[in-house]
């Protein structure tokens, strides 16, 4: 076993005839202003093999990435590639070493065909269209895809637009391959997809370094595993080891290498991974049906997804989660139990009584509450403060406006004790809340949203790009709120995740519920079944 | 879809954060505001040595007759109420993140209205009354005439510069087709209204004699304030500014916040055009057109929409154009020099602007560091 | 109204609407340009008042009409550099930095003029024009359209190569990801900021020429505020034409007769007020959005600065 700290990963590989790694960085660091983010990072990827970056968010996978990808400057260190020392000024260099990069956000241009997606940033002046369909259908033939060249980017299914994006990214003679979080938005099946045209790129001798916070992906999917934890490697798996040793064994010697010794028996992998074994879940939840929604359709238009013909019910203190990949209409869904959005056609009833025609204020009062999956961009108003978001939902009032005028003293001192009771690291209630990391403001809106006596909370994403320990505590979270009689709804794309908290789990496809899992043994085979209903 | 990270421009608000509580904060709102004007004055004062001016002497007219005299600080606190007026109608709008860009239609078109009217009215209802109503029509016509760009902003998404912008010109024309038509004087000369006689004008107050426009604005500036930073209206305006998807989150009507919005930009800077034709003007002539909306614009975002900042720049523009207007024909220049100043002076606000915002990039980029470890 | 359709008012029609269509055609190509690009230019209108003024001093002292719109070219490429340095480098707001430099070019240019010709108001006359073999002898519109100086034509080439660029060409590419999605072309390789600043400097001597135009060719002379809002319509017709530059030719071409046909109607005894024959292309423009209100598409990225990793 080899998951000491010293190994540094550039060691020989167990590949005949690999000895010069396809890239090389050796002791980067990169410091902004109050925090290290790498800190002398050594680390080596072979042609045809997969090196797994394993880290939690904020253990300084990005900034690496942005590195190679010539988007960040590396205060020290170097990067060799084939042995040689180059420097990556620009993203264009990047391209011109043969480095490309799928990022975990796309990168397409929604205006733009496929196809000028891809020659986007080509050197010459016009556009040779022949010439780029040709080399469009060689590279989707080695990917076994199939993508029509000319559809406009944003008329495409999150699926194709992550092929486009690999295709882009291996445009230019690609021999550097950087994979970040690719599997966060396919379903099971995509991720096969992606491991299936991963072993074609491998085999045709490209280097991939693969990004992801999941253990069991870094270990299935690599061919040599590097651990990250607060900017520094703290530790790696080699090939040799990867393949003699028992998945359980490098599992336990992985947690304990990124949480502290002993840490995989103290809490068990499974909570620090969140897989829990299936079946282990056991609650009979027997409470009175708080919400009902009855063929419930939402128009999205043309820009978003549709609901159609939905229904379901959920009871007091029970945890419905909501499975599905990336826009399929959950978030449409929640938005509409939340009153943001109309729906036309179906009922949504609320402790027996119809909801339909209130907004979202009125929907607040009765104990609906809607924990938004874009808490940027939606969820708070980053220019304002920790306090005022705090009481966004409640704006006039009492007893935060009194007579129409603003009461900052009472604002403040609510914010101060919620801010406590959810350790928000914060300076002061005053800070404004784009300052603050995304684990904190997520912690803002749960503690927005379980304030004043909710009767129903909707969860979207609750987890997504938080570091473990705060995933950990919205869990916890979560489960205290179902305890306490409070009806729960989990929209999540983690099939880990719903099973780990949920009583039982709805599955969306297209707009439609496909079908209701109850959560148990066989329950994560059934939901990839419905799926691809 | 692709999410699309857009976002206002990362304008930080004041207001949530009350200078009060962060030491200092005074002083660098003072030297931010005054830095900049220093900049302007030695620039333009090179530029008029070039010319063969003396710098000196022509800075001396602008204060001597925009300031120091009594006829210029008459004038300069008339035009302030003026121009007051207009930059509060833009900074409710702006607030909300919308680009009312078309002020100057809207205040012709309420002018046109007023100065059309107001003789007839004010003569048979009598002073109090006529005029009551006069501000009230003038406001009224504002309002009306940002009904269509709030319109389709709110259901449609059409962009509100390109619709305030034409109904700008239509307001325009309008405007004149109205003068030239229905509101006509009888008197001979070119196209006006008819003349509001002095005695059934705004009342006047103190000495010099100043009319109660001044009041009128200063009034609505601290209503706006307090209605931005007090008010539950004013957090929900800022709300749909700030972040137009987290209004929707938060169940704000967003579309009723655009109407609201607009309309009472409109009506501000229909009441500007009111004060200006009650108390100053009396009469609407044809083709009449100071542009006043269009400088207001970079000047109250400047003022980062403080509708107390405001004041002072107004203040500083007011003197700068009325004493402008002597001191460039004592120094034989084209009155036009004065845009130069303003357009140095805004350039140099925005730079200094640059400087506070990238001052205040660092300094968030590193509470996010310290927070995120 | 028997002699509404003579041939003195149709002449007068169409060379006056040609007149006032063509510096708008520029501008508004400019604008297209820029607005692809993600820059919203409010200060169209200073750059063609810059670009009026340096041309007609360009072509009043060297004598030439084509040393004079070059002149204007770069006069509009003057104003456009403050507009690179300041929104597109500094990343300030588009909006305010238009509106100064307008009132920046306003004043500096009527000073300017006041300084150099305060007393002798020169003019340039006879310009060299191109007359088209056998078109021109075209009936009532053969003169007019025929009978104009090269750059008229040039500029409608302009507009139909700018139109192929924006779509054939890799530069047009990165162009309209500049105003979409600026991080993919940054990803790219392409540089964000040498995109947008290459977008504004040829929108201002695009501009600056539509400006040299107007006071070489169109009125032989530069007064103050000659340009009249010509800039602020070309924003709107940018707009308008959302990215599909040939429309600016039908666009500027529509407003064009609307600014000219007054003139044109006074010549056939009819007098409406130019006041609502000015106002109307806006009413339509109006209704139509009223009545089959579409989403207005603009580049997503329009006016907002572009910093790299800005989450």
């Amino acid at each position: 076993m080899s998951t000491s700290p010293d190994t540094s990963g550039t060691a020989t590989s167990g590949r005949a005839g690999a000895a010069v790694p396809a890239v090389e960085l050796r002791g980067i660091t990169k410091i902004y202003p109050g925090v290290v983010a790498n800190d002398s990072i050594d680390l080596s990827a072979y042609h045809g093999e997969v090196h797994g970056l394993l880290g939690e968010n904020g253990a300084g996978k990005s900034t690496l990435m942005s590195i190679l990808s010539g988007m960040v400057q590396p205060d020290r260190g170097s990067i060799h590639i084939d042995g040689r020392e180059v420097v990556v000024s620009s993203p264009r260099r990047a391209l011109e070493l043969g480095i490309g990069m799928v990022y975990q956000h796309l990168t397409l241009v929604p205006t733009l065909t496929v196809l000028e997606n891809l020659m986007l940033g080509s050197g010459s002046f016009a556009l040779d269209f022949r010439g780029s369909r040709t080399r469009f259908g060689e590279l989707v033939d080695m990917l076994g895809a199939r993508i029509d060249p000319n559809a406009v980017a944003s008329t495409l299914s999150l699926g194709e637009l992550q092929q486009v994006e690999i295709v882009k990214a291996l445009w230019r003679e690609t021999r550097i391959l950087i994979l970040d979080e690719p599997t966060s938005m396919l379903t099971p099946q995509g991720v096969l997809e992606l491991q299936r045209v991963m072993q074609r790129l491998k085999d045709s001798g490209i280097a991939i370094i693969f990004i992801t916070h999941k253990l069991h992906e870094a270990i299935e999917i690599g061919d040599r595993v590097s651990i990250l934890k607060e900017g520094r490697r703290v530790g790696g798996v080699e090939p040799a080891d990867l393949r003699s040793k028992a998945p359980e064994e490098i599992k336990a010697q992985i947690v304990d290498t990124m949480f502290g010794e002993g840490s995989a028996q103290l809490a068990g992998v499974a909570e620090m991974e969140v897989r829990p074994d299936e079946g282990e879940h056991e609650r009979t939840v027997t409470g009175d049906v708080s919400l009902e929604l009855t063929g419930v359709s939402v128009d999205g238009g043309v820009d978003e997804a549709s609901v159609h013909d939905v229904s379901f019910a959920v009871r007091r203190g029970e945890i419905l989660g909501i499975a599905g990949v990336d826009g399929n209409g959950q978030r449409q869904l929640a938005q509409a139990i939340a009153g943001q959005r109309h729906i036309s056609a179906g009922d949504i009833a609320f402790e027996g009584r119809s909801i339909r025609r209130l907004g979202v204020p009125d929907r607040q009062r009765l104990g609906v509450r809607y924990v938004t999956d874009d808490r940027l961009h939606e969820g708070t108003v980053r220019d304002m403060s920790v306090a005022v978001n705090m009481v966004l939902k409640r704006i006039g009032q009492a007893p935060f406006w009194r007579r129409g005028g603003i009461r900052e003293r009472e604002i403040d001192d609510f914010a101060a004790k919620l801010v406590e009771r959810f350790a928000i690291r914060t300076p002061s209630v005053q800070t404004n809340v784009g300052t603050l990391s995304g684990g904190n403001i997520q912690k803002v809106l749960l503690a927005r949203e379980q304030a004043f006596d909710p009767r129903l909370i909707i969860y979207n994403k609750p987890t997504h790009g938080l570091d473990v320990k705060t995933a950990s505590f919205v869990r916890t979270q979560i489960r205290e709120q179902a305890e306490k009689g409070i009806s729960v709804i989990v929209i999540s794309t983690e099939l880990d995740e719903l099973v780990a908290v949920c009583d039982r789990i709805a599955v969306m496809s297209s707009g439609r519920l496909t079908g209701i899992v109850d959560n148990g043994e066989g329950a994560r085979a059934r939901i990839g079944e419905l799926m691809l209903v | 879809m692709t999410e699309v990270v857009s976002s206002p421009p990362s304008e930080p608000d004041l207001e949530t954060q009350p200078p009060g509580r962060r030491p200092l904060a005074w002083l660098e709102v003072v030297w931010q505001a005054i830095l900049p004007v220093i900049l302007a004055v030695v620039t333009s004062g090179i530029l008029l040595a070039i010319l063969g001016r003396n710098p000196f002497s022509f800075y001396g007219d602008i204060l001597d007759n925009g300031l120091l005299t009594d006829f210029g600080v008459q004038q300069s606190v008339v035009r302030m109420a003026t121009l007051l007026l207009i930059a509060g109608g833009l900074i409710v709008a702006f607030r909300a993140n919308l680009w009312n860009i078309g002020g100057d239609g809207q205040w012709l078109l309420a002018a046109a209205f007023v100065a059309g009217l107001a003789p007839g009215v004010v003569d048979a209802v009598g002073g109090p009354i006529g005029l009551t109503a006069m501000l009230l029509v003038g406001a009224g016509v504002g309002a009306a005439w940002t009904l269509i760009p709030a319109f389709l902003k709110a259901y449609h998404g059409i962009n509100e510069i390109i619709t305030t912008l034409m109904m700008n010109f239509i307001g325009i024309n309008l405007a004149n087709i109205l003068v030239k038509g229905p509101f006509l004087t009888d008197k001979p000369g070119v196209p006006r209204t008819d003349i509001l006689p002095l005695d059934q004008r705004l009342p006047l107050i103190g000495d010099p004699q100043i009319h109660i426009g001044i009041l009128i604005a200063l009034a609505m500036m601290v209503a706006i304030h307090i209605t931005m930073t007090r008010t539950p209206l004013g957090l929900r305006l800022r709300v749909l500014g700030a972040n137009p998807r987290a209004a929707v989150h938060l169940g704000l009507r967003p579309k009723r916040l655009i109407f609201i919005a607009f309309a009472g930009s409109g009506a501000l800077i229909g009441m500007s055009g009111a004060v200006s034709m009650l108390g100053d003007w009396g009469s609407f002539r044809a083709d009449f057109n100071p542009a006043y909306g269009l400088l207001m614009v970079p000047l109250v975002f400047l003022a980062r929409l403080n509708a107390l900042a405001t004041v002072a720049f107004v203040a500083l523009f007011a003197v700068i154009q009325i004493g402008g207007d002597t001191a460039t024909r004592e120094a034989d220049l084209p009155t036009d020099f004065i845009l130069v100043l303003v357009g140095l002076l805004l350039f140099f606000m925005a730079v200094t602007e640059f400087m506070r915002l990238r001052r205040i990039r660092r300094s968030r980029f590193q509470a996010q560091a310290e927070s995120s470890t | 109204m028997s002699n509404l359709f003579t041939e003195a008012v149709l002449t007068a029609l169409v060379s006056g609407a040609l007149l006032s269509m063509v510096p708008l055609m520029f501008a508004s190509l400019g604008e297209s340009i820029s607005e692809q690009a993600g820059v919203l230019n409010i200060g169209l209108e200073g750059m063609m008042l810059f670009g009026a003024y340096a041309g007609f001093n360009g072509a009043l002292y060297i004598h030439s009409s084509w040393v004079g719109l070059l002149f204007g070219a770069l006069g509009g490429m003057l104003a456009a550099v403050v507009m690179v340095v300041l929104c597109v480098w500094m990343r300030l707001d588009q909006i305010v930095v238009g509106v100064a430099l307008f009132l920046f070019a306003e004043g500096v240019t009527s000073l300017l003029h006041g300084a150099q010709f305060g007393d002798t108001y020169p003019r340039i006359d006879n310009v060299d024009v191109i007359t088209v073999p056998l078109l021109h002898d075209i009936p009532v519109v053969g003169d007019s359209i025929f009978k104009q100086h090269a750059i008229v034509y040039l500029g409608l080439l302009g507009v139909f190569f700018v139109h192929w660029m924006l779509r054939r060409s890799s530069i047009g590419l990165s162009l309209r990801a500049a105003g979409e999605t600026p991080s993919a072309l940054d990803a790219a390789g392409v540089d964000v900021v040498r995109t947008r600043s290459g977008a504004v400097l040829v929108c201002g001597a695009l501009a600056g020429i539509g400006g040299a135009y107007l006071s070489i060719i169109a009125a032989g002379s530069f007064t103050p505020m000659m340009t009249q809002g010509i800039g602020f319509i070309g924003i709107v017709l940018a707009m308008l034409a959302r990215g599909k530059v040939l429309w600016v030719i039908v666009l500027s071409f529509l407003f064009g007769v609307s600014l000219s046909i007054s003139t044109a109607l006074q010549l056939a005894g009819v007098d409406i007020s130019t006041d609502v024959i000015q106002m109307l292309p806006y009413i339509t423009v109006i209704v139509v959005l009223l009545l089959f209100a579409r989403r207005s598409y603009l580049p997503s990225a329009l006016a907002l600065p572009y910093f790299r990793g800005e989450r």
